[in-house]
């Protein structure tokens, strides 16, 4: 045999090993080693994001020591983007994917998912002074909104007649216009909302209304049901539990609500 | 090869038309308004000195040294934080007015200043006083000197006011944009914007030299 091939054989079957042996059951090897895996986000506040201490933060990263607690094992937080995050399970460097993960039939032929354990959405969100019950109150109120973005071509089905809908050219001018309070309600999706809530906490801005609703799940690796049936046991008691409400109304200001299966 | 669809953009043709109807209402508003600023601070910066020279220098070097957005976005988002809240449409008015003022003061300046000192002289030994000088006098021949300037400077705060849409302001590219982030059609749409400010300019130019030639008897 030729003695490069034997040698990239040999190489290749290194490599291999280690994988290998991860890759008999995740949740014997959680079990084993004492410490769970989970690729969150650092680029997605509120949902993850890298705080003043240089340290990632946010609802996934709360989620992951949340599981990581429940199963009584260390966490160990793995950074990722999200063009990355299913490579990263899919080649096992990672137990769990935390990152604000929708689920789609596409994503299911490669992964398979927990039950959702948080919202995602679009909303509307104004101060707490402003009575807004039902998208039939919006009537006379003046509605900032990003041009084109989802929340605008579903609430320009929403609105009634009479509502004053300014359309601005991005997120930021859209952020800007209600921040000024130059438009008494802002329409956008939860993750700007809730980061430009905690930047102001000033104006006392809360979750009015749903525009469009699509949770994340946690993804796991095809075929990993015994990692997968145990963090759904996780996820439905923490429901029970309010937790998962508790972790909603830190960073997105509104319960999770109720979270398909 | 491109296809191109105006008719899936012209079917909006009523958000257009309103789109059309508030950039020239904007003009008009904005160029009668700061034509008259203009010619008030060309008043002060040649005939007074002291304080209101300097504030009125100030103002001048202010707006013309700084871009309009800019303007437009402190007086939008900027205002608000002293309490001055004003609509999309009051903001680009007031941004549209003072920055027309600013251009204007310098050339309706210049016009007063190419002023022949015989005719001031010729004034004030019929016993006129300083503003009956100004108005009937020095004034309308200035105008007529430098009409062709302040036309164009019309011309450019109408073309400018497409910047106002970042405000919503419901202006003719407010309305292109929103129907080309509806229906994708952004060539289109930017083609129909295109062609609708090129003969909105025309007609303004037109109107403009018209009145020149009615009232200031600009040759």
């Amino acid at each position: 045999m030729n003695r490069r091939i034997a040698l990239s054989l040999a190489l290749y079957a290194s490599l291999c090993v280690p994988l290998a042996a991860q890759a008999q059951t995740a949740l014997e090897d959680v079990m084993a080693k004492k410490t769970i895996t989970i690729a969150i986000p650092t680029d997605f506040p509120p949902y993850g994001f890298v705080g003043t201490h240089l340290k990632p933060q946010g609802l996934d990263i709360d989620m992951a020591n949340y599981i990581g607690s429940k199963l009584g094992v260390k966490v160990e937080l793995l950074p990722v983007t999200t063009a990355n995050r299913i490579p990263y399970l899919q080649t096992k460097r990672a137990h769990l994917v935390i990152s604000t993960l929708g689920k789609n039939p596409e994503r299911l032929k490669v992964i398979d998912f927990t039950s959702a354990y948080s919202p995602f959405f679009q909303g509307v969100y104004g101060g707490k002074s402003i009575a807004v019950k039902s998208f039939g109150d919006l009537k006379g109120k003046t509605i900032g909104v990003t041009r084109g973005a989802i929340e605008d071509m579903e609430l320009t089905k929403l609105v009634p007649e009479g509502t004053n809908v300014r359309r601005f050219e991005d997120n930021a001018a859209t952020i800007s216009a209600f921040v000024s309070g130059q438009v008494q309600l802002l329409a956008t999706g939860a993750s700007v909302a809730g980061n430009m809530m905690q930047r102001n906490p000033r104006l006392d801005a809360e979750f009015k209304l749903l525009i469009k609703d699509s949770p994340n799940f946690i993804g796991v690796g095809k075929g990993e049901d015994g990692l997968r049936l145990k963090v759904n046991e996780i996820i439905a008691a923490g429901r029970v539990a309010g937790d998962l409400d508790r972790m909603a109304q830190k960073w997105l200001g509104r319960p999770a609500g109720d979270l398909p299966q | 090869m491109i296809t191109l669809d105006f008719l899936a953009v012209l079917h909006d043709w009523p958000l257009l038309a309103q789109g059309v109807a508030t950039t020239v209402a904007l003009t008009v508003v904005s160029a009668t308004l700061g034509i008259s600023l203009g010619i008030a601070c060309a008043w002060a910066r040649v005939n007074t000195s002291g304080v209101l020279r300097v504030i009125v220098g100030s103002y001048v070097e202010l707006i013309r040294n700084t871009p309009f957005i800019v303007q437009l976005f402190f007086i939008f988002f900027g205002l608000p934080s002293i309490g001055i809240k004003l609509t999309p449409e009051g903001a680009s008015v007031l941004a549209m007015v003072i920055n027309m003022g600013a251009y204007a003061a310098e050339i309706v300046r210049a016009g007063l200043e190419a002023t022949p000192r015989g005719q001031i002289e010729a004034g004030q030994s019929l016993a006129l006083r300083p503003l009956e000088i100004f108005v009937h006098i020095v004034l309308p021949p200035a105008l007529a000197r430098v009409w062709p300037a302040i036309s164009g400077q019309v011309v450019i705060v109408m073309l400018g006011s497409a910047v106002c849409g970042q405000i919503a302001t419901h202006e003719l590219s407010y309305f292109a944009n929103l129907i080309q982030s509806r229906n994708f059609r952004a060539f289109e749409a930017y083609i129909i914007a295109t062609l609708l400010y090129l003969g909105l300019a025309f007609i303004l130019r037109a109107l403009l030299g018209a009145a020149g030639r009615r009232w200031l008897r600009v040759s």
